[in-house]
């Protein structure tokens, strides 16, 4: 019997140790040539070291959590017969015992500066965890009611994009003061008890049921047999609207479908971000976006038929109407100059705007002189629609629910997030080849809203 | 990912497709051998990272998933064109004839070259990203002056088409119309960072800007690589300039063994990326084109299993060198200052024999 021993090697050029993660082999255990041994952790990644020998293992020199340093024993093997020719009792490639300091040098890593180390053992199960700062006296305060409550300006305007009522809190700053964290807690004490993500452009969910064209209605088995509901408000605005779009514009309509993954992704990423805190970020900001974009590069597409002039009006600027389900019904605001706002601006208009309708806040003016419009119908979980335009517009882009579908990529069947839009237009100056040209483009924005939002950058004007 | 201006001649599932302009000439038994290169290529990488895991190499640069490229490539040289490869070109290596042992040399850092670059028309690898898309450019003005028939052949990744030493080679090719060929392996990422992020427009259509074709090609389809490498080459050496070749791949595996992948990009990506296997691909065209027998891929298993076995024994034999060899290449010519240095060093390592 012969017995080899393998020494941790250096596996990423001048590490000095590496910490056990997993043994995939036991004492006793009959291993071949390039077996998984171990798991280590550098300072770099984790990586699967393979057996250098044939044989049986003899020795583990560390447990799971010890640290071990390069060049010291890690596996003690029974090779057997004759000693292997090339044992490698001492690494030819790496030699830390004459080097002091390494600074190494990596592809493209450039070089890293490491204090010189003595190679050491430790457990790192015994670790301190540093624990969280003491948890904020979170019970109402004996404050009077009334009293404005002390914070500060930055504080003030957080709390407000966040929707925290000041009042609500306790300070847990000097003397009582509210503190940034406070509205931070606040906030996510809320989501975490909230239902996930409330859909962008919709009312009150729990209240739907008993609203019907902007009021109250009494449940079924309580009402009256029939109802007469007068016309007037937002119901008599939505059914001018209608019967004057379906009476003088032909409408025709394209749809395709579209794997919004990336978008998704970029959403996820965005959400956390400071800039983002307090804004809604939907599927919907980026559509937004990609509508105008493709207004930017297809005009045409934000015009409408001015018939009693005999003119078609072409826009180089987006008012970019958002239908909006509310207490009072269906309303349509819209966003002016939507074409030069960004993606944060965007999300921050969005928010403002969705807000004001569902407050019934929103003026007759964020209300006019809409150029092109978007509904969002995927909040009520349905994949689209065929929507009808709003009367003076050349073009309604309908945007269904984002959900896991399967989808082809290259030919092999993944799950992707896919959402459907449509386009609905004024065929009178708008035809297919346009229509779907813009609808393609918009599909393709979703498809890579990151690259389509660096394009746009740079054209913008 | 539908690209109608990614040449492709096989699916991914080995079905062959047909392409305007190119269209495959390989024979089966030709393909087979080509076959043969991946698998051992691949078995060839494995044991190498392998060595490296286990401290034999200091480092190893993987190419899992880019062999249908490199092979695809390296086959479609004619014996005298001269290749300038970066450190992930195993596969270029093995297709010149470069022993692999004196590739895993450079590796163990017990070499700074390995071979003999006008031997195997294959210069010895450059770790700086992308010189050697300049050195390859002013090696193709040199046949230009000889009037030789042969062209240069030289590569790059994703990461590197940032550098500027590529644009200025691109520059001096299309001036001079070279006959080069820049062999770009788009692996999707210059170790960590996208190359969504290097480049707003597809890679290949950047040639454009300098004045010669540029053409996208499935990096994973071995026959696609094959005939669009031999058609550039072939350009280049009828006069006809540079041609940029943008071979769109996925690296398997990681950037080097210094790094890891999972930090930096998801499974669910990877995956989709196996299903595009180069050589699975190839197997199944054999498989229903050519009723090649299992038989034969198990020959190929075999030979690739005892070829890294040999490689191994190979590796764990490798003698230290000689500290004063290092002051022989440093100039072709003596320089004093050298000589100076060779000096000081021997009698170092004179006094420490001493001890």
């Amino acid at each position: 019997m012969s017995t080899e021993v393998f020494l941790l090697p250096d596996v990423g050029e001048g590490l000095i140790e590496a910490e056990i993660v997993t043994w995939k082999v036991a004492v006793g255990d009959v291993v071949t040539l390039n077996q998984p041994l171990v798991d280590v952790e550098t300072a770099k990644a984790v990586v699967e070291l393979p057996s250098p020998f044939a044989g049986v293992v003899t020795t583990l020199h560390a447990e799971v959590g010890d640290t071990v340093a390069v060049d010291e024993p890690l596996v003690s093997f029974d090779v057997g017969g004759e000693r292997a020719p090339h044992a490698n009792e001492k690494q030819v490639v790496h030699d830390v015992a004459d080097e002091q300091r390494r600074e190494p040098v990596l592809i493209g890593y450039g070089v890293a500066h490491e204090e010189p180390v003595k190679p050491r053992r430790r457990r790192r199960g015994g670790d301190l965890v540093p624990s969280p700062p003491p948890a904020a006296q979170e019970r109402p305060t004996d404050r009077l009611v009334g009293a404005p409550v002390r914070t500060t300006p930055p504080v003030r305007l957080l709390a407000k994009q966040l929707g925290v009522e000041l009042a609500t809190l306790s300070g847990t700053g000097r003397e009582g003061i509210v503190t940034r964290e406070d509205v931070e807690r606040a906030r996510d004490r809320r989501t975490s008890s909230a239902t996930p993500s409330a859909p962008a452009a919709t009312s009150a969910p729990t209240r739907a049921t008993s609203r019907f064209v902007g009021r109250e209605i009494a449940p079924w088995s309580e009402g009256p047999r029939e109802e007469r509901i007068a016309v007037k408000g937002v119901l008599k605005s939505m059914a001018e609207a209608m019967v004057e779009s379906t009476t003088h514009q032909p409408q025709a309509s394209v749809w395709t479908r579209v794997d919004a993954t990336k978008t998704v992704d970029l959403l996820n990423a965005l959400k956390g971000h400071p800039n983002f805190a307090g804004v809604r970020l939907s599927a919907l900001t980026i559509v937004a976006l990609a509508v105008c974009d493709a207004a930017r590069h297809f005009p045409g597409i934000n015009s409408s038929f001015d018939a009693p002039n005999n003119e078609v009006v072409l826009r180089r600027y987006v008012n970019l109407g958002i239908a909006a389900d509310t207490p009072r019904g269906l309303v349509v605001p819209n966003i002016k100059d939507a074409d030069q706002l960004d993606l944060a601006a965007m999300a921050r208009q969005l928010t403002a705007l969705v807000e004001k309708a569902r407050d019934a806040t929103t003026s007759p003016a964020e209300m006019a002189a809409t150029t092109i419009t978007i509904t969002n119908v995927g909040p009520f979980g349905v994949d689209g629609a065929m929507a009808i335009l709003p009367p003076g517009t050349g073009a309604i882009v309908c945007v269904g629910q984002v959900a896991k579908a399967p989808w082809i990529v290259d030919d092999v069947v993944v799950a992707r997030h896919v959402v459907e839009i449509s386009m609905t237009f004024d065929h009178r100056q708008i035809d297919g080849a346009l229509a779907s040209r813009v609808l393609a483009h918009i599909g393709r924005f979703l498809e890579d809203p990151a690259t389509a939002l660096l394009a746009r950058s740079s054209v913008a004007r | 990912m539908i690209d109608e201006e990614l040449v492709q001649l096989l699916t991914p599932e080995g079905e062959r497709v047909t392409h305007p302009d190119y269209a495959s000439t390989l024979t089966g038994e030709q393909i087979l051998s080509m076959y043969r290169d991946m698998v051992i290529v691949r078995r060839l990488c494995n044991e190498s990272t392998s060595l490296q895991r286990q401290g034999q190499l200091a480092l190893w640069a993987p190419i899992q998933g880019q062999e249908g490229a490199q092979i695809g490539a390296g086959r479609a040289l004619a014996p005298m064109d001269f290749t300038f490869p970066t450190y992930r070109e195993h596969g270029i290596a093995w297709c010149r004839g470069v022993p692999p042992e004196d590739v895993l040399r450079l590796f163990r850092a017990v070499s700074t070259g390995g071979w003999d670059p006008q031997k195997y028309r294959h210069h010895v690898p450059t770790i700086v990203l992308g010189n050697q898309v300049l050195n390859a450019v002013g090696y193709a003005m040199g046949i230009q002056r000889d009037g030789a028939d042969e062209a240069v052949l030289t590569f790059f990744g994703d990461g590197a088409s940032s550098q500027g030493d590529v644009l200025e080679a691109f520059v001096w090719a299309s001036s001079f119309n070279t006959p080069v060929v820049f062999f770009c392996q788009n692996n999707q990422f210059g170790i960590s960072t996208p190359s969504s992020t290097q480049s707003r427009v597809p890679l290949f259509r950047r040639a454009r800007g300098f004045g010669f074709p540029g053409v996208r090609v499935d990096g994973n389809d071995l026959l696609a690589c094959y005939e669009v490498t031999r058609a550039a080459l072939e350009n280049a050496r009828a006069g006809g300039g540079p041609t940029m070749i943008e071979a769109y791949t996925y690296r398997m595996g990681a950037h080097t063994t210094s790094d890891d992948p999972t930090r930096y990009r998801v499974d669910a990506e990877v995956e989709v990326w196996k299903h595009r296997d180069p050589i699975e691909r190839i197997k199944a065209l054999l498989v229903r084109e050519y009723q090649t027998r299992p038989a034969s891929f198990e020959a190929v298993a075999e030979e690739a299993e005892a070829f890294a076995l040999k490689l191994r024994d190979d590796v764990l034999a490798m003698g230290r060198p000689d500290p004063l060899s290092m002051f022989d290449h440093v100039y072709a010519e003596p320089h004093p200052l050298v000589e100076e240095g060779r000096r000081e060093m021997a009698a170092l390592l004179a006094q420490e024999g001493a001890h």
